[in-house]
């Protein structure tokens, strides 16, 4: 049962059919407005980290930009190149955003965790209790996988049938970078999984309450490597080759124009809206925060409230990273997407899953520990050594030939 | 520094931009490419910039154009059309046989070289700082001698759509006063030009060296010593 579990689906009436409704109504709607508002708060903070304005001219602080630059993307003309394959070129952009949408229907927004209670809200009278989430599924964190790996094929159909060389080559790029680092991605969120013992999302925050939240519960190497392998996934700044303008001029999607290029634009904000979303569901607690202090009326509202400050947090942190890093180039890329990320995660991986087993067996954690440091330090050495081994009978072969 | 301490350089300027600080000055000004009206903040022009054409007036109110089309001659667009006609000797619109009868510029063409001007045997055409052209159709794009010649008392046309600033008006020789004439630069500093009405004889542009000057007065000398006498450049009376 895939989209199981919301106690709502036990006795089926009018008013369940309709919070269901007004559930969907509220992530899309509330999802669209905050993907206007990214756009407009990405291009004001970068403005002013570079001593400019930003948009300041489409209503008050310019916060219409986004909504006048859709209008007028939504008249420009629709090109389709001759070479193109014209149906996989039409289905491309819409691969990109319907994952982008769907990610944010297993993050839970609100409701209170504290005691067990499990994030049950009542909407509607007291007999509808129900998630503040659109839907809850057992596989939760295994769908925003999935649903990211599906993006990719948005990026990749969309390079591919344009018939042009510079799209094809910035899509061939995207298409290496996000499934290397979607390996790096996995294997820290398998540290978050080992703490939490459930995929479901629900479950996650469940699990992080009383400020036990995995960022340091896990150590917070995984929430870095997660922070940095979610960045390249993304393809935003300092890892936006794909649609590095210098060389590729605008990668997968330089024959895109109209609104076939506006939903590329959109899935790639809602993206970072929803990924940022996914970090702090998994590591930051999702909506937990003191609400002990406030009245009875702010105790339904403050987690929501919570949750979208962190949401926010990482948001200026994505732009932050923009702002201030410059592109890596491919080679360092896959430099640190394999030999540094994907390593270093295994391990810390391993070292929490040694620990888990040590305490069920009650052994000495600080033996654990010391033995686990001391192995990781072993591989590490190896593999090390092995790339330099390579590295050295790779500059011989050169000399040689 | 190092790879992080770009994360303090762009916090600092974040945070200064909106709580007051040198390095978070905004270098942003607020131009709106002439839709803003009067509230667009322009730069100052350069002294020789190029923008849109004047035909300007003699002091007696002549105009300075003959009709001669040596500027439509140079123009490397090819953006510019006269055509001469004689003068009516009772109500002569120029000093001299002809004057120009049409003259329009195309500016969808125009590359503000400012040949014209340097061709131009009587300075008739000079260019003033205004740039912003913009257009709804080519015939619009076409000035023509209504809205190019200077009125009746020598101040450039501010036409409707046109952004004039006060101090404008008298930036549209500026070419003269910066270029020597025929290139040589032992004129600089010489006025050698004619007088224009509304304006009289145009100071030069400052910062120009006086040695040329003062040698040119003592060639001059030599040469009325000598019996020969200059022409008077102008040639209007």
């Amino acid at each position: 049962m895939i989209f199981g579990i919301d106690p709502l689906l036990e006795n089926i009436d009018g008013a369940a059919i309709l919070i269901v409704l007004v559930k969907v109504v509220i992530a899309f709607a509330a999802l669209m407005v905050s993907v206007m508002a990214m756009v407009w708060f990405e291009r004001k903070i970068v403005a002013r980290m570079q001593n400019r304005l930003g948009p300041n001219v489409a209503g008050p602080f310019g916060i219409l930009q986004t909504l006048a630059d859709g209008i007028k993307l939504f008249f420009k003309e629709d090109l389709i190149p001759d070479n193109a394959d014209p149906f996989v070129f039409r289905l491309a952009p819409y691969l990109s955003l319907v994952p982008a949408f769907l990610v944010f229907m297993v993050i839970p927004l609100g409701g209170d965790f504290n005691n067990g209670k499990g994030g049950v809200v009542t909407w509607f009278g007291s007999t509808n209790e129900t998630l503040f989430q659109l839907a809850d599924p057992h596989i939760g964190i295994l769908f925003v996988l999935a649903m990211s790996s599906i993006a990719v094929y948005g990026v990749m159909l969309a390079g591919w049938s344009s018939g042009s060389k510079y799209p094809l080559l910035g899509s061939v790029r995207a298409t290496a970078q996000m499934v290397s680092y979607e390996a790096a991605l996995g294997l820290s969120l398998l540290a978050v999984l080992l703490n939490s013992g459930s995929l479901s999302t629900n479950a996650i925050v469940a699990g992080q309450q009383a400020w036990n939240w995995n960022a340091w519960a896990t150590g917070g190497v995984p929430f870095i490597v997660f922070m940095i392998a979610a960045t390249a996934e993304l393809n935003r700044p300092p890892f936006d080759l794909v649609e590095a303008e210098q060389e590729l001029v605008g990668g997968f999607h330089t024959e895109y124009s109209s609104i076939r290029f506006a939903l590329f634009f959109l899935a790639e904000f809602m993206n970072t809206i929803t990924m940022s979303a996914v970090i702090v569901t998994l590591f930051l607690g999702g909506p937990a925060g003191p609400t002990g202090w406030a009245p009875e009326w702010l105790q339904g509202v403050l987690p929501t409230v919570y949750f979208f400050a962190k949401l926010l947090m990482f948001l200026f942190i994505f732009v932050w990273f923009r702002g201030t890093l410059p592109r890596l180039r491919y080679d360092q890329l896959m430099d640190l997407g394999w030999k540094v990320l994907i390593p270093l995660s295994l391990a810390w991986f391993l070292l929490l899953a040694a620990f888990k087993v040590g305490q069920d067996q009650n052994w000495n954690r600080f033996l654990v520990g010391g033995v686990g440091v001391v192995t990781i330090v072993f591989g590490a050495a190896l593999v090390s050594g092995a790339a330099s081994a390579a590295r050295a009978r790779r500059a011989d072969q050169e000399v040689a030939s | 520094m190092g790879y992080l301490g770009g994360f303090a350089v762009t916090l600092k300027k974040f945070g200064e931009a909106y709580f007051g600080g040198e390095s978070g000055k905004v270098v942003t000004r607020q131009y709106r490419g002439g839709r803003g009206g009067s509230t667009d903040e322009k730069r100052p022009k350069p002294e020789r910039a190029h923008g849109r054409h004047v035909l300007n007036r003699y002091e007696d109110g002549m105009e300075k154009c003959i009709g001669c089309e040596l500027c439509a001659g140079v123009c490397p667009a090819r953006c510019i059309y006269v055509r001469g006609a004689d003068n009516d000797p009772e109500n002569p619109s120029s000093p001299g046989e002809r004057f120009g009868f049409v003259y329009e510029i195309n500016y969808l063409r125009c590359i503000h070289c400012d040949l014209c001007a340097e061709a131009c045997p009587t300075e008739a055409i000079t260019e003033s700082k205004l740039f912003e052209f913009s257009f709804t159709s080519r015939e619009d794009a076409i000035y023509t001698k209504s809205e190019l010649l200077v009125g009746e008392d020598g101040q450039p046309q501010k036409l409707s759509w046109e952004d004039w600033r006060p101090g404008d008006e008298t930036n549209t020789s500026g070419w003269m006063r910066a270029t020597s004439p025929s290139g040589d630069a032992s004129f600089e500093g010489i006025i050698a030009w004619s007088e224009e009405r509304g304006y009289g004889l145009r100071a030069p542009e400052g910062g120009q060296p006086l040695e040329a000057a003062q040698l040119e007065a003592e060639r001059q000398a030599e040469l009325d010593s000598a019996g020969s006498h200059s022409e008077d450049h102008g040639g209007h009376h």
